[in-house]
C-alpha cells in the first residue's frame, strides 16, 4: 500500500494528488456484501473455535454465562492483506480486509441470539505502507460489554487473536427486565478498525463490514405482517461510502501528513467506483453508511424524489420523515426507502452526493446541483408484487425524562497549535474524563470550539437522546435515538444518555478519523 | 508475507485489466515520493540533505521549532528530551529526532547550537535550518502548515505536532508533541518493525 501526498491532496503545492487512472462510471454492478456464517452453533459453540495463535484478550467477558448473553452462535473472522478491484480499469488494490474482503462480511444478528467473533489478526507483521498491522475491533455501536468493544488501547498484533462478545441485549436488559425500553432497539450498526491512533488508516486501508441486527419487528421479512414489513432480503440494500485517491499502480494513497482530515477523488460504494444497481419497481431499504475517512455526503436523488427515512444511527424513527437531501457524516448510519415503482422500465435514476467539500474541515454548506453521481440505477421490471410496507409509525421512544439525571458534563472539541482537543486536553489512554456510575442518566453538552471545523462526535455504548441542538428543538429526523452527534461550524448540542448494564473503560470521540487519531477523544469509565 | 503475485493468483474471479497488474509494483517505500531532498544546516554548520541524509532508511521523530519562541516550544523541547532519555542509546543509532526551525532567516547554525547547548539536548537530536524556501518546503510537504491562512500566519502559535515515522517501511504518524513521553516512546515502539 502506498503512503504519499504532502497535502497533495488538497493541491496547494500545485500538485494535486489525482488517481491517474479514468474509470468509466457504471460499468460495474453494485457489489453487495457477503453474508457471514457461523462457524459453530448452540451452547457449546465456543468451544469448537479454532486457537491458532496468542490469545490477546480478553481476560474475561462481563455476564458471558447468563442465560440471556450465553452465546449461541460462534465466528471467526480472518483480518488479512488481499488485493481488491474497485473498478475493471484500475490495477487491483492491496487492501486489510476481514476475512480478506471489503466491506467486510456482513453479520446478521438476531436480537436474543448472543454471539461470540474470533478475530484472527493475520496481517503481515512485515507490512509495508499505510496501516499498521495491529487492530482492535469496534462493534459501532452495539450495546457491548467494554472488552469487547474494541477500546483503543485493546490493540493485538499480528499472530494473536481476540474475542468479541454481542450479546445482543436491549439496554437495561440487566436491570429491570420487565421495564426495558425496547426503544433502544438497533437495527443498522458497522464494525470497523478501532487501533489506537490508527483508526483513518487502518479503516481507509479496508477495515470495515457491517453487522445488521433484526427483532420482532424489524424482522428481516417483508412478509410477516407481524413486522413492520420492511423492504428485505435482496430489497435490503447496505451501502458503504468510502472516497479515495489511487496510484499509478491501483495502490490506494494516504495522505500522511495531512492532520486536517482527507479527502478522495473517487467515490467507491461497497468497494466499488461509481456502479450501477439494477433496481425492480418497487421499494427498496437502502442502509447508508459514510465510512469516512473525513468526507460529509448530502445524498439525493438525481430526479428530485424525496427519499423516506426510516431510522438514523440504526434506530428507528418514531415516524419516517420524507426528505429531499439526507446528510451522512462520518460513521453515521441512515436508511431509507426508495421507491422506484414510479419509474419506467429502462429509466435511469441517479444516487447523489451533493455535498460541497473541498477538505478536511468538513463541508462547505453549499448544495451542488447536480453533484457527484454514485450509483446509477437501471429500472427493471417487478418480478413479485411489493409486499413490503413504509408503517406511520416506528418506535416511540418513552417521554423525554430529565428527573433522573445525575450529572451534566461539557465537552468542547476545539483545535489549539494544530493539535485536536477535547476541553484543551489530548487523549490518553490511562486518563480517565469521566466516571459515570452504571445505571444512571446524564446530559453530556457537546461544543464546537470553532475554526470552520466540522466535528461528528461519537459515544460508544450507549445511544442519546438529543435534548436541543444550538438551543432549539432538533430536527425531526435527529428526535430518534442517535450515536453521532454532528457538530457543525459554531454548534452545539445536549443529549441525554443513559449508562445501563455493562461496566468499563469506552470512548468518545471525533469521527472525521483523521482528528480522533490526533487525539480527539476522552475516555470514560462506567462504574458500578 | 503474502506476495504480490500469490496474491494475484489468489483473485481468480478479478478480472486484470491491461499490463500494468502483472507488472512488478515499484518498490514501496515512499522514499523520494513524500520528500524533498533539499540541503539543510545543522547546528554544527555541517550540510545535510534532507531525505538522503537524514529520513532514508530511519526511524524518526520531527518537529518544527524557533529559537525565541515562547509558546508551546519550551513545553515541547522539555517533553522531548524525556523522550530522548527514555529512546537511551538508540538515538543517533537507528533512531533521529529533527527539529527544523520555523525561522530560518533568525536561526542559523549559530542561534541552533546556542539553543542545543542551553536545553543540553544530546546527539542524535539535530537542529535543522536552510533557506527561507526550503524551509518552508518542508513545513508544508510535512504537514506543518495550518489550513486556515491566517491561524497559519500566527507562528507563535505554530503547530505543535510530533511527526513518527520508519522510512523504511513507510510507516507515519504524528502525535501532539505535548504527549506524554511515555507515550511518544510506545508510538516510536510501533514504527520498528
Amino acid at each position: 500500500m502506498s503512503g504519499f501526498s504532502p497535502r497533495f491532496a488538497r493541491g496547494d503545492d500545485g500538485g494535486g494528488a489525482r488517481t491517474p487512472f479514468k474509470t468509466r462510471p457504471f460499468v460495474q454492478e453494485l457489489p453487495l456484501p457477503l453474508v457471514k456464517e457461523p462457524f459453530s452453533t448452540g451452547s457449546a459453540c465456543v468451544d469448537g473455535l479454532p486457537t491458532t495463535g496468542i490469545k490477546a484478550g480478553p481476560v474475561e467477558h462481563q455476564f458471558f454465562d447468563r442465560a440471556d448473553c450465553a452465546p449461541v452462535r460462534a465466528y471467526t473472522i480472518d483480518v488479512r492483506e488481499a488485493l481488491h478491484s474497485f473498478h475493471p480499469d484500475m490495477p487491483p488494490t492491496t487492501i486489510f480486509g476481514y476475512d480478506g474482503v471489503f466491506p467486510g462480511p456482513t453479520f446478521r444478528a438476531q436480537y436474543g441470539q448472543p454471539i461470540l467473533v474470533r478475530f484472527f489478526n493475520n496481517l503481515p507483521k512485515d507490512h509495508v505502507g499505510f496501516g499498521i498491522p495491529s487492530i482492535t475491533t469496534h462493534l459501532h455501536n452495539g450495546h457491548t460489554a467494554s472488552e469487547s468493544d474494541g477500546y483503543p488501547g485493546n490493540y493485538h498484533d499480528s499472530g494473536t487473536y481476540w474475542d468479541n462478545h454481542y450479546p445482543n441485549v436491549l439496554n437495561g436488559f440487566s436491570v429491570d427486565p420487565e421495564t426495558t425500553d425496547s426503544g433502544e432497539c438497533m437495527n443498522t450498526l458497522w464494525y470497523h478498525d478501532h487501533r489506537l491512533d490508527f483508526t483513518a488508516q487502518n479503516v481507509y486501508a479496508g477495515l470495515a463490514g457491517f453487522y445488521l441486527l433484526f427483532d420482532d419487528k424489524d424482522c428481516g421479512d417483508e412478509t410477516n405482517t407481524d413486522g413492520f414489513q420492511l423492504p428485505s432480503g435482496e430489497f435490503d440494500v447496505p451501502m458503504v461510502f468510502g472516497d479515495k485517491v489511487f496510484d499509478a499502480d491501483g495502490q490506494a494513497v494516504f495522505d500522511f501528513f495531512n492532520l486536517d482530515g482527507i479527502l478522495g477523488d473517487k467515490n467507491t460504494v461497497n468497494g466499488a467506483i461509481q456502479p450501477f444497481m439494477k433496481v425492480q419497481r418497487r421499494k427498496y431499504r437502502f442502509r447508508f453508511l459514510d465510512a469516512g475517512p473525513s468526507r460529509f455526503y448530502a445524498l439525493a436523488m438525481s430526479d428530485g424524489s424525496p427519499m423516506v427515512q426510516i431510522s438514523n444511527d440504526g434506530n428507528l424513527l418514531p415516524a419516517p420523515i420524507a426528505r429531499s437531501v439526507v446528510t451522512v457524516s462520518v460513521a453515521e448510519r441512515h436508511d431509507v426507502i426508495v421507491d422506484f415503482s414510479k419509474y419506467q422500465v429502462g429509466e435511469k435514476v441517479y444516487l447523489m452526493n451533493r455535498a460541497e467539500q473541498t477538505d478536511g474541515r468538513g463541508p462547505t454548506g453549499t448544495l451542488l446541483t447536480p453533484g457527484d453521481p454514485l450509483v446509477e440505477f437501471q429500472v427493471i421490471g417487478l418480478q413479485n408484487p411489493d409486499v413490503s410496507q413504509i408503517p406511520s409509525t416506528l418506535r416511540i421512544p418513552p417521554p423525554l425524562s430529565l428527573d433522573q439525571v445525575v450529572k451534566t458534563r461539557s465537552w468542547e472539541f476545539n483545535r489549539g497549535n494544530g493539535q485536536w482537543t477535547v476541553n484543551g486536553k489530548i487523549f490518553r489512554e490511562d486518563e480517565i474524563r469521566a466516571t459515570v456510575k452504571c445505571n444512571t442518566r446524564e446530559i453530556w453538552k457537546f461544543k464546537n470550539g470553532g475554526g470552520g471545523w466540522s466535528h461528528p462526535i461519537h459515544t460508544h455504548y450507549e445511544e442519546f437522546r438529543t435534548l436541543t441542538r444550538n438551543g432549539q428543538t432538533p430536527p425531526a429526523f435527529e428526535r430518534g435515538r442517535k450515536d453521532v452527534s454532528v457538530l457543525g461550524p459554531g454548534e452545539e448540542t445536549e443529549v441525554l444518555f443513559n449508562f445501563r448494564d455493562f461496566h468499563g473503560k469506552y470512548v468518545t470521540h471525533c469521527h472525521n478519523v483523521v482528528h480522533e487519531d490526533h487525539a480527539m477523544m476522552i475516555r470514560f469509565d462506567i462504574v458500578p | 508475507m503474502m506476495t504480490r503475485r500469490a496474491l494475484i493468483a489468489s483473485l481468480a474471479a478479478v478480472p486484470l485489466v491491461g499490463a500494468r497488474a502483472a507488472a512488478a509494483p515499484p518498490p514501496s517505500t515512499g522514499g523520494r515520493r513524500h520528500f524533498p531532498n533539499p540541503t539543510l544546516l545543522t547546528q554544527d554548520n555541517e550540510r545535510v540533505a534532507f531525505y538522503d541524509d537524514l529520513m532514508k532508511g530511519k526511524i524518526v521523530l520531527v518537529n518544527f521549532f524557533y529559537v525565541e519562541c515562547t509558546g508551546i516550544c519550551p513545553a515541547a523541547t522539555a517533553n522531548l528530551i524525556n523522550v530522548q532519555e527514555m529512546l537511551g542509546a538508540r538515538v543517533g543509532r537507528d533512531i533521529f529526532m529533527y527539529s527544523i526551525t520555523l525561522k530560518p532567516l533568525e536561526d542559523r547554525p549559530p542561534q541552533l547550537k546556542m539553543y542545543q547547548e542551553m536545553h543540553s539536548i544530546k546527539p542524535g537530536w539535530t537542529l535543522l535550518t536552510g533557506s527561507a524556501n526550503d524551509c518552508e518546503l518542508l513545513r508544508r510537504r510535512l504537514g506543518f502548515a495550518d489550513i486556515d491562512p491566517v491561524v497559519d500566519r500566527d507562528t507563535a502559535n505554530h503547530i505543535g505536532v510530533v511527526l513518527i515515522g520508519n522510512e523504511r517501511i513507510d510507516s507515519w504518524m504524528a502525535c501532539p508533541v505535548q504527549s506524554d513521553p511515555k507515550q511518544i516512546v510506545k508510538s516510536v515502539s510501533w514504527m520498528d518493525r
